[in-house]
C-alpha cells in the first residue's frame, strides 16, 4: 500500500470515528448546560466558591467571572513558577525567570501552551501536574462556557440573561473534560505513554553508560492537552516524543481528541437553538474546510518541495519515522485548525507550502473546528457576518435564527474579527522593525520572516505551536508575546458576550419567504467563502512575504 | 468607589476559591487516579517501556540510542561522534540538546533542528550525511546507489528520539552489518525480516524497524 492511500484510510477512519462519536458528545453537552440538576461534587465545589449556580447572569456579570478566574489564574501560576525553587516535589529545578513565567502563565490560562521553555528540564511535577495540566482543564472549560453563552443569546430572547458563569465552568469540568480525560489517558498508557513520579532515574544503555531520564504524569496531561485543544506539551518535543504518543494508533487518537468536542460542539449548539440542522450547517462548513486544508498539506508534504528535501528524498526532516508524512500532515492541520499547538512533528520543517497552511489555518481564526468553544463562537461570529454580507447584497436587514442583526451586532462583531489581524500584523511589524528580535530567527530570508509571522499568528490565535527555530526565550519575546496571547484570548470574549447580551434581549422576528435559510448548504458555501476572503484578504500580503514566497521558490 | 472595591474582591475571591478547588481535582485527584489505574494495569509500559537483556537495562523501546564508538578523548565535548558501524545506525539527530537550566542533571532534550528545506545548514547536513551513509554501508561487493539512501537516513526526526528507521534504511545497512559481525547476508536479512513491524492494523502509520531491538538480535546472533 502506498503511503497516500495509507494516508487517506487514516483520515478516513478518523472522520468515521468522529462522526460516531459526533450525537451522542454533542447531545450529552447540550444536558450537560441546559441541566437543572447537579451532582453532589458540584454541589461541594459551588459551596467551596460561594457561588449560586441558579443565579442568571447578564452579560457584564458573566464576562466579570470570566475575567476574574482567568486573572487569578496567570497570577497563581506565574507564582508557582516563581516558588517552584522552594517547592517540594519539584527535583530540585529552580524557579523560572519572571519574564518566562509571565510568559507561560498567560499562555496557559489564555488556552495557548506557547512554550519558550524546555518541559523536561524547566518545570517540576508540581508546576506541571498542579499548575500547568489544572489551567489545560479550566482555560478549556472557560471557552466552552464562553461559547454556551452565545448559543444561549441565540436560543433566548426578551431577557438579557446568559446562564452563570461558575456552573458552567464546573459542569464542563467535572461532566465533559474530566471524564473523557480519564478514559483517553488510560488508553495512552496502554499505547505506552508513561504515566508515573519516579523523577529522574538513571536508565541503561545498550552501548553502555546510562541515560537520565525525566518521569512524570505524562498520559493524564497528554489526554486533557488533546482534549482541551491545549497542546503544551511535558517533554519538548511534545507529541512528537515517543514518551508522549508511542505509535500510529495513540497518533490518531490524539487527533481524534482534539477534533471531538469541537466537531460535536456544533450539535450542542443546533440542540440549543432548536434546530440540529443550524448545526450542520456550521459543521458543513468546518469539515469542507478540514478536508480541503488536509488534502493540500498532503499534497505539498508528499511532494517535498525545497532544496534539502530535494537531496534527501522526502520531507522526512522533523517528522518521526513511525507516522510517516500522512500521519504528521493529518496532525499538522489538525492542530492549526483548532487551537490546540500540540506536534507530532516540527511545523519549520514543512515545505514552504506546508508551513504557509498551518499559519493559514490559524489566522482563520481558528474555526474549523476551532478549540473548544473557542471554534464555535469563532464560527458563529463569521456565520453573523455572511447573514450581513447576504443581506447587504439583497438589501434586507440581516437576520440569523430569528436575530437581527443591527448596528449593533454587527460592530460587536466586526470587532471580534479585527482583534486578531490587529495584533498578528502589528506585533509582527514591530518585532521586524526593532534591532534585537531578529537575532532571534534560525533562518533566514523569508522563512526567518515566516518564524515571526509564524509566533505572532499563534499566540494571538491561541495556537501555541512554532516555527521553533526562533528563539523565544528574550523578554521581548516572552512579554510581547505574553501580551498578545491574553489580548487574543480575552478581548475577542468581550466582543462575544456582549452579542450574547444583545442577542438575547431581542424578540424573535418571525421567519418569512425573504428570510436567508441558513441552515442549507448554499449558506455553508457562503459561509466558507466569508471566512476565506475575510481572513485571505487579511493575511495575504504577509503570507505572500514569507510562506508563499518560499514555496514558489522551491 | 468602596463598594466596586468590595465587589471586585469578591469576585476574586470567588475566582481564587475557584481555582483551588478545581486544582485540588484536577491538578491532584485526577493524575493520582489515572497514575494508579495505570501502574495497576500497564506498570511497564506507564514506566517506559523498559528492555531488559541479561539482567540488565539496555534502554526504553520507545526511545532511540546512539551506537558510537567511545570518544578518543572523553574529555572534549566538541568531538563529533563516530558512528560504530558493527551496530545498526539510527536516524541522524541533529536537533537533540542537553539540559542547561539545571545543570546538576544531565538530561537528554528532545527537540528537533527546525531548518526550514532551503536552510544552507540542512543542506549541508543531508548532503554529507547522504555520502556517509553510502560510504558507511559499503561492504564487499555491494556498494548502494545515492538513490537508494532512503529520506529517513539523511533527516533528523521531530523528537530526535525515534527508535525506528524505515525498513529500506535498515536492508541497507545489511551487507555492512554481516561483514562487521562476520555473519552471512542471508542471516542478517532475516533479522530485518523479523523485526520489520507492519501498520497497524494494515493502514495506521508507516513500516518501520526498532533499531533497539534490531541491535539486540544482532548481539545474541553474533555471539552465539
Amino acid at each position: 500500500m502506498s503511503p497516500e492511500i495509507s494516508g487517506a484510510l487514516q483520515f478516513l477512519a478518523l472522520a468515521g470515528s468522529l462522526a460516531l462519536a459526533y450525537r451522542p458528545l454533542g447531545d450529552w453537552m447540550a444536558r450537560v448546560y441546559s441541566s437543572d440538576t447537579h451532582w453532589r461534587p458540584e454541589k461541594w465545589i459551588y459551596k467551596v466558591i460561594g457561588a449560586h449556580p441558579e443565579a442568571e447572569m447578564r452579560w457584564p456579570a458573566y464576562l466579570r467571572g470570566v475575567l476574574a478566574f482567568s486573572a487569578v489564574g496567570v497570577l497563581f501560576l506565574y507564582a508557582l513558577q516563581r516558588l517552584q525553587g522552594v517547592l517540594p516535589g519539584s527535583l530540585g529545578f529552580r524557579s523560572i525567570d519572571p519574564d518566562q513565567a509571565f510568559n507561560t502563565a498567560a499562555s496557559f490560562v489564555s488556552n495557548t501552551n506557547w512554550q519558550s521553555y524546555y518541559g523536561e528540564q524547566a518545570m517540576g511535577h508540581v508546576v506541571q501536574t498542579g499548575g500547568l495540566a489544572v489551567q489545560n482543564f479550566v482555560s478549556a472549560a472557560v471557552g466552552m462556557a464562553v461559547a454556551v453563552a452565545l448559543v444561549r443569546g441565540f436560543a433566548r430572547s426578551r431577557t438579557g440573561e446568559l446562564g452563570n458563569f461558575w456552573a458552567d465552568l464546573v459542569r464542563g469540568t467535572v461532566r465533559i473534560l474530566l471524564p473523557v480525560s480519564v478514559a483517553g489517558a488510560l488508553v495512552l498508557v496502554a499505547c505506552g505513554a508513561i504515566q508515573n513520579f519516579s523523577g529522574i532515574h538513571e536508565v541503561g544503555q545498550f552501548m553502555g553508560g546510562t541515560q537520565e531520564w525525566n518521569g512524570g504524569a505524562v498520559a493524564s496531561q497528554e489526554a486533557i492537552k488533546e482534549l482541551g485543544t491545549n497542546g503544551g506539551g511535558y517533554f519538548n518535543a511534545n507529541s512528537a516524543h515517543p514518551f508522549e504518543n508511542p505509535n500510529p494508533f495513540s497518533n490518531l487518537f490524539e487527533i481524534f481528541l482534539i477534533l471531538l468536542i469541537p466537531f460535536a460542539m456544533t450539535r450542542t449548539f443546533g440542540k440549543m437553538v432548536g434546530s440540529v440542522r443550524q448545526g450542520y450547517a456550521i459543521l458543513g462548513a468546518m469539515v469542507t474546510l478540514w478536508i480541503g486544508f488536509t488534502g493540500l498539506m498532503m499534497w505539498t508534504e508528499f511532494h517535498h518541495g525545497g532544496p534539502a528535501f530535494d537531496i534527501a528524498g522526502g520531507a522526512m526532516e522533523g517528522k518521526e519515522t513511525r507516522f510517516g508524512i500522512a500521519g504528521s500532515s493529518i496532525f499538522a492541520v489538525a492542530t492549526t485548525l483548532t487551537s490546540t499547538g500540540a506536534v507530532n512533528s516540527f511545523h519549520s520543517s514543512y515545505t514552504g507550502l506546508g508551513g504557509g497552511i498551518t499559519m493559514l489555518g490559524m489566522q482563520l481564526g481558528e474555526i474549523a473546528p476551532g478549540g473548544v468553544g473557542s471554534g464555535l463562537y469563532g464560527m458563529l461570529v463569521m456565520a453573523v457576518i455572511a447573514v450581513f454580507l447576504a443581506g447587504l447584497m439583497v438589501g434586507r436587514t440581516p437576520e440569523y435564527l430569528g436575530r437581527k442583526i443591527g448596528t449593533r451586532e454587527i460592530k460587536f462583531a466586526a470587532c471580534y474579527i479585527l482583534i486578531t489581524p490587529a495584533l498578528v500584523l502589528s506585533f509582527t511589524a514591530a518585532a521586524l522593525a526593532l534591532p534585537t528580535p531578529a537575532d532571534s530567527m534560525t533562518n533566514s530570508g523569508a522563512h526567518g520572516f515566516s518564524e515571526i509571522l509564524y509566533a505572532y499568528t499563534s499566540a494571538s490565535n491561541n495556537n501555541g505551536s512554532a516555527f521553533a527555530g526562533l528563539n523565544a526565550d528574550t523578554q521581548w519575546f516572552n512579554s510581547t508575546l505574553g501580551i498578545a496571547m491574553l489580548l487574543g484570548r480575552f478581548l475577542p470574549m468581550v466582543f462575544v458576550l456582549a452579542l450574547a447580551g444583545s442577542l438575547a434581549r431581542q424578540s424573535p422576528v418571525p421567519e418569512t419567504a425573504g428570510t436567508l435559510r441558513t441552515e442549507k448548504p448554499l449558506f455553508t458555501g457562503l459561509l466558507v467563502g466569508t471566512i476565506m476572503i475575510v481572513a485571505g484578504l487579511t493575511y495575504f500580503p504577509a503570507l505572500a512575504l514569507g510562506p508563499l514566497a518560499e514555496g514558489l521558490a522551491s | 468607589m468602596n463598594t466596586s472595591v468590595r465587589n471586585t474582591a469578591r469576585l476574586l475571591g470567588a475566582g481564587l476559591r475557584a481555582l483551588l478547588v478545581l486544582t485540588l481535582l484536577c491538578g491532584v485527584v485526577y493524575p493520582l487516579a489515572v497514575t494508579g489505574v495505570a501502574q495497576a494495569l500497564f506498570d511497564d509500559r506507564a514506566d517506559g517501556s523498559e528492555i531488559t537483556t541479561e539482567g540488565e537495562v539496555v534502554g526504553s523501546e520507545l526511545i532511540g540510542q546512539r551506537y558510537d564508538l567511545p570518544k578518543t578523548d572523553p574529555a572534549d565535548a566538541d568531538e563529533a561522534p563516530r558512528p560504530d558501524l558493527r551496530w545498526f545506525q539510527p536516524r541522524p539527530s541533529n536537533g537533540l540538546g542537553s539540559n542547561s537550566v539545571n545543570p546538576q542533571y544531565t538530561l537528554i532534550l528532545s527537540g528537533a533542528t527546525n531548518r526550514s528545506g532551503d536552510n544552507e545548514e540542512l543542506i549541508r547536513w543531508v548532503t554529507d550525511a547522504k555520502e556517509a551513509v553510502v560510504a558507511d554501508n559499503t561492504a564487499e561487493g555491494y556498494r548502494p546507489r545515492p538513490s537508494e539512501v532512503p529520506a529517513d537516513a539523511v533527516t533528523s526526526s521531530g523528537s530526535g528520539l525515534d527508535p525506528h528507521i524505515s525498513p529500506a534504511y535498515a536492508r541497507l545497512q545489511v551487507h555492512r552489518v554481516a561483514e562487521r559481525n562476520h555473519l552471512e547476508v542471508h542471516q542478517v536479512e532475516q533479522l530485518v525480516r523479523d523485526g520489520t513491524e507492519g501498520r497497524t492494523l494494515g493502514f495506521m502509520g508507516e513500516p518501520r524497524v526498532n533499531v533497539l531491538r534490531l541491535n539486540i538480535g544482532l548481539k545474541e546472533l553474533a555471539g552465539s
